[in-house]
């Protein structure tokens, strides 16, 4: 694998990743619990799929350097045209929402990883990673903040709300050892000084994990099998019946714009 | 918005404050009393040779008034019959609420949401936000609602003083 190739790798994960959570957080809008979280998730969503759109077409004209034969491919033809096993995005995105416990704790959990991953590539060698981190950080920093306040509201609040996060934490635990697993793209890049080391981030993310469990007075579960393969286009049966809804407009009417 | 300015140059004779003054009609249109020039969105205009550039940056990576007010420029400039320009959305560096004017921080008051905490500090961000004054009444006996307000660069408060509802900007 050469850097090109990587560096598409890479911006497809950071757009896959940040789509597929937008997507997720968005099926919220209207059905919130109560109002200002209905427009909070909203708000949150749309953040992401901006974030997503910066890297999706970033990888588009990077793959186009490197694989001279393909036609360049915009941010909406990688978003709606590719098949489940193309996407590259960590399991913890694609789960269902679940209840709001669960919408919360992996919110949290995937924030606590986005906030130093966004900061570490505001120093990126690569001037456009940085372009967009420099933006992303400071929505992700408020995302985070959200996150962290329901969490400590839950676990610090009734014997239902509590029950209900620590099960959220035992549910999605097994989902995170795959955001810090770095595969070869990961690997090449943190080399070249592109993209941080995951082991750093996952040490800032350790910390705020424990941080805010204090806090909202839950247990941090003990680290177990992880599942993985997200990173390599190998999801859970979760994500196809999403893309599928996701992508139905524009499979059905190729082309179609508003 | 303003009638834009009838098109008295050609494209040949203009210069970057008249397209600035100009870009003045272009406002937020979720905020209508505010400028993109006022908001920090518009960033610079060059004219060589009499081809016009304009560079313009978003508030936030999803912000959906970003397309509408990249075709109000576009809009503005034909209607004053220049057409030789190009705008261009850049990322870096990245918009801060810093950059919104004092005029622009005025009017966002008399609008009715106050303006944002000074220093878009990543630090700032992470903490607590500092005491915010009711743009209703003046009273800083207010209250944190949501951090999300009705767009993703507003949170919603609540003065204890006057009970009324209100928008915050965001730092940013």
């Amino acid at each position: 694998m050469n850097q090109q190739e990587a560096l598409f790798r890479f911006a497809l994960r950071m757009g896959d990743n940040s789509v597929v959570l937008g997507h997720r957080t968005s099926e919220w809008c209207g059905h919130g619990p109560v109002l200002e979280e209905d427009i909070a998730l909203a708000n949150i969503a749309l953040d992401l799929i901006g974030q997503a759109r910066n890297y999706l077409t970033y990888a588009g004209e990077v793959e186009a350097k490197f694989r001279a034969s393909a036609p360049l491919r915009t941010e909406d033809d990688l978003a709606y045209l590719r098949g489940e096993r193309e996407y590259l995005n960590v399991h913890l995105v694609e789960l269902p929402k679940g209840d709001y416990a669960h919408t919360i704790v992996r919110s949290f959990l995937f924030d606590a990883f986005h906030l130093p991953l966004q900061q570490a590539l505001t120093t990126s060698k690569d001037d456009r990673l940085k372009g967009i981190a420099e933006k992303a950080v400071k929505e992700v920093a408020y995302h985070l903040r959200h996150s962290s306040e329901w969490l400590v509201r839950f676990g610090d609040g009734t014997q239902e709300s509590h029950q209900r996060a620590q099960n959220a934490l035992e549910d999605l635990w097994r989902y995170t050892g795959e955001l810090f697993a770095a595969d070869e793209a990961e690997e090449l890049l943190a080399k070249a000084g592109i993209a941080p080391k995951l082991a750093d981030v996952k040490q800032e993310w350790s910390a705020t994990v424990d941080r805010v469990l204090k806090e909202a007075t839950l247990k941090r579960p003990a680290d177990g099998w992880m599942a993985s393969g997200g990173k390599k286009g190998i999801h859970t049966e979760h994500l196809g019946p999403m893309l599928a809804e996701m992508q139905t407009l524009q499979r059905s009417y190729p082309g179609v714009e508003w | 918005m303003k009638a834009s300015a009838p098109s008295e140059h050609s494209v040949g004779s203009v210069n970057a404050a008249e397209i600035e003054r100009l870009l003045e009609s272009v406002k937020d249109p979720e905020i209508p009393v505010i400028s993109i020039r006022e908001l920090g969105v518009l960033r610079d205009v060059k004219v060589e040779n009499g081809a016009v550039e304009v560079t313009i940056t978003p508030t936030y990576s999803g912000c959906p008034a970003m397309d509408f007010m990249h075709l109000e420029v576009e809009k503005t400039l034909k209607q004053a019959g220049i057409s030789n320009f190009r705008v261009k959305q850049v990322l870096s560096p990245a918009w801060t609420t810093d950059w919104i004017s004092e005029s622009g921080r005025k009017k966002l008051l008399e609008f009715g949401i106050a303006p944002p905490p000074h220093s878009a500090d990543i630090r700032a961000l992470k903490g607590r936000s500092p005491a915010v004054a009711c743009p209703l009444c003046g009273s800083t006996d207010t209250e944190l609602l949501s951090q999300f307000g009705s767009t993703a660069c507003k949170a919603l408060y609540r003065c204890k003083a006057c009970k009324e509802p209100f928008d915050l900007f965001k730092c940013h």
